[in-house]
């Protein structure tokens, strides 16, 4: 217990803590409607897309500074994003296959990019990649501060265009005919979603960022049909997550804090499936159960057990 | 062999090997189930490397092969409750097995040379350097044998089960009816998406399999209805893709896997832009045909319905059907000419009015919109 409490009291642990708690509200709160969109997966698509951004920004701004490499990932996370929504607009391909195609080819450019990079002499060009790979434990008080203000802008916008989004996830066709316009909505959503994923890249991780956004989203999809609640509860799952995987990658040794954050996220989402009230899959074994007796109380013969 | 030759044939052999399921996995809006493989796999050659402690053990891609099938089913198992949809799912499950496997690693592992940049960018370039002796004889790079065999395995599943794969991709229900189990094809087609990812990845990488896996059969989309055609377009074009990736990679020297990619993104965005009927291009051209068609049909309708009326003067004027319209003056008068150029009006003392012709245009439109 007394290690638990020196942990809290910890400067590094508190910047790690803050930093993922943050990313975990923030792409709580985004993810929900990302899951709802049916566009879970361009958490995944965008975060490998922004490779290419990262290794330009260094290029042509020659610095490594977080600020400017996160410009870069912005950039070109948002342009494959615009790539895709047009690919899936004017032709019959797929929304999965687009985003796919887009992420791997974006990718492709980042390692042309990369080694071009590794050509130059004194570029100094170490820690791109990793940037990319994220590494939580290298968070610093300036980054949480990015963080912060982008988090409080995306809170914000989300806030203030809470009736608007609401209408454009549930039903755009509605939207449009009362007069707002579904296009424009996406694309703001799109980019403030983008912009969760981008600031998340440096503390999980490519990989793992897309789980950040989708997973705390869809347990909380399980415990309620309301938008708030939802979006209310998949924030606090991806806060509590995020601090009780950076404790435990703390406590244990050589525990990844990504990876960790990503397994205590996925419990919440299996024990949500198991047991949310009303949609679990226990709840509805429960339902079939109590159905069959009443039909054998009525006199009815259940399926599969006729004479 | 040159080594510049045998990188090129391994890449067209691996394209074409990931083309023909990749082809299945577009079509049955599965695409990034190849991305979520080609990520699970670590925890497959994990789990087999701590079982076998040989990291050139066989049983390291059998695991990897394996936990590619085992992700599926546990995609599938998530997405069966219906508890939420099938993207999110294989969102769920890839990142919590990749997650698993990294912590593996770095916990038990560490000391191994089986870290992520391994297995995530793999290096078609040192290919050649690992070479097939059979008898003391070197019979070239041993890629070109395994993707080689990964490829016949492709084809010949692919040829012998065509109709089945066919039937269960287009109609899964006709295809439980008439006997053939759409789940069992569906597992064979993952089993051997699963195996091409693992094989491919050695060689190229797994970003670069997502690219040769999803972006030929993408682009051949574009191009045909036609199923057969479609698998030798992918094919084709992914054959191309490797070839000119490798000249364009030698050309900068930059990194191999990664122009290859980009050259699968340059041909689908030619594709995109100018493919016939389904292309950009000849999408925003039959929209806007569609938008004056639209138009014409319209003013035809008003003018008909106005016609020999009380109110003709105000609602069928040369200056006022655009206030009635909603109009711009522009589109009014552009599709006016074109209607006047089509006999279907004419234009008298400032007023609008229907020929015959245009009577029975207008009559025509009407019975193709409203009678069913």
């Amino acid at each position: 217990m007394s290690s638990i409490l020196a942990l809290f009291q910890d400067y590094t642990f508190q910047t790690v803590a803050l930093g993922s708690t943050l990313l975990g509200l923030i792409s709580g709160v985004l993810g929900s409607f990302a899951v709802l969109r049916k566009q879970s997966l361009l958490g995944d698509g965008v975060s490998h897309s922004s490779l290419p951004g990262v290794v330009m920004a260094f290029v042509l701004l020659g610095s490594k500074n977080t600020e400017v490499l996160l410009l870069g990932a912005l950039v070109s996370g948002l342009l494959a994003t615009l790539l895709i929504i047009s690919i899936v607009r004017h032709t019959r391909v797929k929304f999965d296959s687009a985003l796919a195609l887009v992420m791997s080819v974006f990718f492709g450019l980042g390692l042309i990019l990369l080694t071009y990079v590794q050509k130059i002499p004194n570029s100094n060009q170490a820690g791109l990649k990793r940037f990319i790979f994220g590494q939580a434990s290298t968070l610093l008080q300036r980054d949480i501060e990015l963080m912060m203000i982008c988090g409080l802008v995306l809170l914000a916008l989300v806030l203030l265009f809470w009736k608007e989004f609401k209408l454009v996830t549930f039903d755009s066709d509605f939207a449009q005919s009362i007069g707002f316009s579904p296009k424009k909505l996406n694309l703001l959503l799109s980019f403030m979603i983008v912009l969760a994923i981008i600031i998340g890249l440096q503390t999980v991780g490519v990989i793992l960022m897309s789980a950040m956004l989708i997973t705390p989203a869809v347990a909380a999809r399980q415990w309620t049909n309301r938008l708030w609640v939802m979006v209310t509860l998949s924030a606090l799952f991806g806060a509590v997550s995020s601090v009780a995987g950076t404790a435990v990658s703390s406590l244990v040794p050589k525990l990844p804090t990504g990876p960790a954050i990503v397994v205590c996220v996925s419990i919440i989402v299996v024990v949500s499936v198991l047991f949310a009230p009303g949609r679990g899959i226990l709840h509805r074994l429960y339902r079939r159960r109590k159905n069959r007796i009443l039909y054998k109380l009525e006199g009815g013969v259940p399926n599969g057990s006729a004479t | 062999m040159a080594p510049q030759l045998e990188i090129q044939i391994i890449a067209v052999i691996v394209a074409v090997a990931c083309a023909l399921p990749g082809t299945f996995l577009v079509l049955r809006k599965m695409s990034m189930m190849s991305d979520s493989i080609t990520h699970t796999i670590l925890l497959g050659i994990v789990l087999a490397f701590f079982v076998t402690h040989d990291l050139s053990s066989p049983f390291l891609i059998l695991g990897a092969a394996l936990m590619g099938v085992v992700t599926v089913w546990l995609t599938e198992l998530l997405s069966r409750t219906r508890l939420l949809a099938e993207d999110a799912a294989i969102g769920v499950v890839f990142p919590l097995l990749f997650s698993i496997a990294i912590i593996l690693i770095t916990r038990y592992a560490g000391s191994v040379h089986l870290d992520t940049d391994s297995v995530l960018l793999g290096e078609l370039a040192f290919a050649p350097f690992d070479r097939m002796i059979v008898g003391g004889v070197d019979i070239g790079a041993k890629a070109i044998y395994t993707t080689g065999v990964l490829l016949l395995i492709n084809l010949a599943v692919i040829t012998l089960f065509f109709k089945e794969l066919k039937l269960a991709t287009f109609d899964s229900m006709l295809a439980a009816v008439v006997g053939f189990s759409p789940a069992l094809v569906h597992y064979g087609l993952m089993t051997l998406v699963s195996l091409t990812t693992v094989g491919a990845f050695q060689a190229v990488g797994s970003v670069l399999v997502v690219a040769f896996m999803i972006g030929p059969p993408v682009t051949a989309y574009l191009l045909t209805d036609d199923l057969k055609r479609m698998l030798l377009l992918s094919g084709a074009i992914g054959a191309v893709n490797g070839v000119l990736g490798y000249q364009l990679a030698a050309l900068l020297d930059v990194s191999i896997a990664g122009s290859m990619a980009v050259v699968t993104g340059l041909v689908f965005l030619l594709v995109f832009i100018f493919a016939p009927h389904r292309g950009l291009i000849s999408a925003l051209r039959r929209r806007s045909n569609q938008k004056i068609e639209f138009a014409k049909a319209t003013l035809l309708f008003h003018l008909s319905n106005h016609e020999n009326s009380e109110e003709e003067a105000a609602e069928a004027g040369v200056d006022t059907i655009q206030v009635h319209l909603r109009w711009t003056p522009e589109f009014t008068a552009k599709i006016m000419r074109s209607l006047e150029r089509e006999g279907n009006i004419r234009l008298l003392d400032g007023l609008a009015r229907l020929t015959d012709e245009g009577r029975q245009t207008s009559i025509r439109n009407y019975n193709t919109l409203f009678s069913r």
